[in-house]
């Protein structure tokens, strides 16, 4: 571990916008990580505000088990307004 | 599930157009190749630094000197983009420059030619970021999602290389005979090695085949060093300046520019270590790192003391 903590990184590009994932990068403490994390992902304004999170503090989702992990998401097209009808001529529905 | 069964899911979904994630599954030959070829090209981001550095503190005016600073340090974020997305697939950084260090990995051979006049500035930057951008734009395309993503990123940033080299190019060649002279022979020397950083002829590169496969890369050597000089020529044209070869010729039926062969032997002696700024880019950065190494204690120090202090 001679390069620090492992961090990974996300940025928010403008007020009101969601932080996405921009990458990861190396740092021996949050300070510098957030510093770092400047320098690297945004030095061309691409961010109005920087997250980093330790990589090890992250729990993900397994992609092997994808399937039956998201299932009970996946077949209830009753939650999609596409899934009722409209009687005809009505509008603003 | 047995490993032919996973080869052929992996292999279906690379057929797809789908990408593939570090945690996915992938076969133990796909998982090398891409951390070979994602730390050379980290690296070759690195040393990619020292030509251009060179010339930081002599650039002709305030402006250049700027673009300069600002593409070199660029150069220094395309390779962390780089190695962290190369640690994805479970290396670690530190072995990975540790290669570099003792140079046992390669990098781009293009990086071992010298930088001799401020010329060679503006013709890095519309030649060798240039081809750069053609073989980055294919890969940003690849099936690799960490590589691809960071390849999206670098192709942005790469536009503003080529663009401020062609500027400079452009510059000189309008200039007073002496610096349209400079310009030229710079454009002489480097045009050769860019044709080069495409790599051997797709009939003797041994790890074309199953890289297309798995749409690590979605077009061959050729194609791609092709794609390059039907882009080029015209802009030379439009400087008034060649390159330097007897055989290129227009081909009016296929519409491509046929150039002629490659120099192999210059080729396999740069990469084999015996090109004219080898062993000074290795001991470039091997000096910097060792000069940087307080930085890294005192960050590490800083950062226990605060942990213990909490």
């Amino acid at each position: 571990m001679s390069e620090g903590i492992l961090w990974e990184v996300f940025t928010q590009s403008k007020n009101g916008a969601p932080f996405t994932h921009a990458g990861s990068l190396h740092a021996a403490d949050e300070e510098m990580a957030l510093q770092n994390a400047r320098d690297v992902y945004t030095r061309r304004g691409e961010a109005v505000n920087i997250w980093v999170v330790k990589s090890e503090e992250i729990v993900a989702s397994s992609p092997g088990e994808s399937g039956p992990f998201f299932d009970p998401g996946n077949d209830k097209a009753y939650r999609h307004p596409q899934f009722y009808k409209v009687p005809k001529g009505v509008r603003g529905i | 599930m047995r490993e032919v069964q996973l080869i052929k899911q992996f292999e279906e979904r690379i057929n797809n157009g789908e990408s593939i994630e570090p945690k996915d599954w992938m076969p133990e030959k796909y998982r090398k190749q891409l951390i070979r070829m994602m730390s050379q090209h980290a690296h070759s981001e690195i040393v990619g630094m020292l030509p251009e550095g060179n010339w930081i503190t002599r650039a002709p005016n305030l402006r250049r000197k700027l673009a300069l600073l600002a593409k070199v340090q660029d150069e220094a974020g395309h390779g962390l983009y780089i190695y962290s997305a190369t640690e994805t697939l479970g290396v670690d950084r530190s072995d990975l420059i540790e290669q570099l260090l003792t140079g046992k990995a390669k990098y781009s051979s293009i990086f071992n030619y010298p930088t001799l006049s401020w010329a060679d500035i503006g013709v890095i930057g519309w030649l060798v970021d240039g081809a750069a951008i053609v073989n980055q734009t294919m890969l940003a395309k690849g099936s690799f999602g960490p590589y691809s993503r960071a390849m999206i990123r670098i192709c942005k940033e790469e536009n503003f290389h080529k663009k401020q080299g062609f500027e400079i190019v452009a510059t000189l060649a309008k200039g007073t005979p002496e610096q349209k002279e400079m310009v030229q022979d710079a454009v002489n020397r480097w045009w050769w090695p860019s044709l080069m950083m495409f790599g051997p002829h797709d009939s003797d590169s041994p790890n074309s085949e199953d890289l297309m496969k798995w749409k690590v890369k979605l077009n061959s050597n050729d194609e791609l060093r092709q794609r390059f000089v039907d882009l080029t020529i015209p802009q030379a044209k439009a400087v008034g300046l060649t390159v330097p070869d007897p055989d290129l010729k227009y081909n009016e039926e296929t519409g491509h520019w046929e150039f002629g062969e490659i120099n192999w032997e210059e080729f396999w002696n740069v990469v084999k270590g015996n090109g004219l700024m080898n062993k000074d880019r290795l001991r470039a950065r091997n000096k910097a790192h060792e000069e940087g190494a307080w930085v890294r204690e005192a960050a590490r120090a800083y950062a226990e003391k605060r942990e213990t202090a909490n």
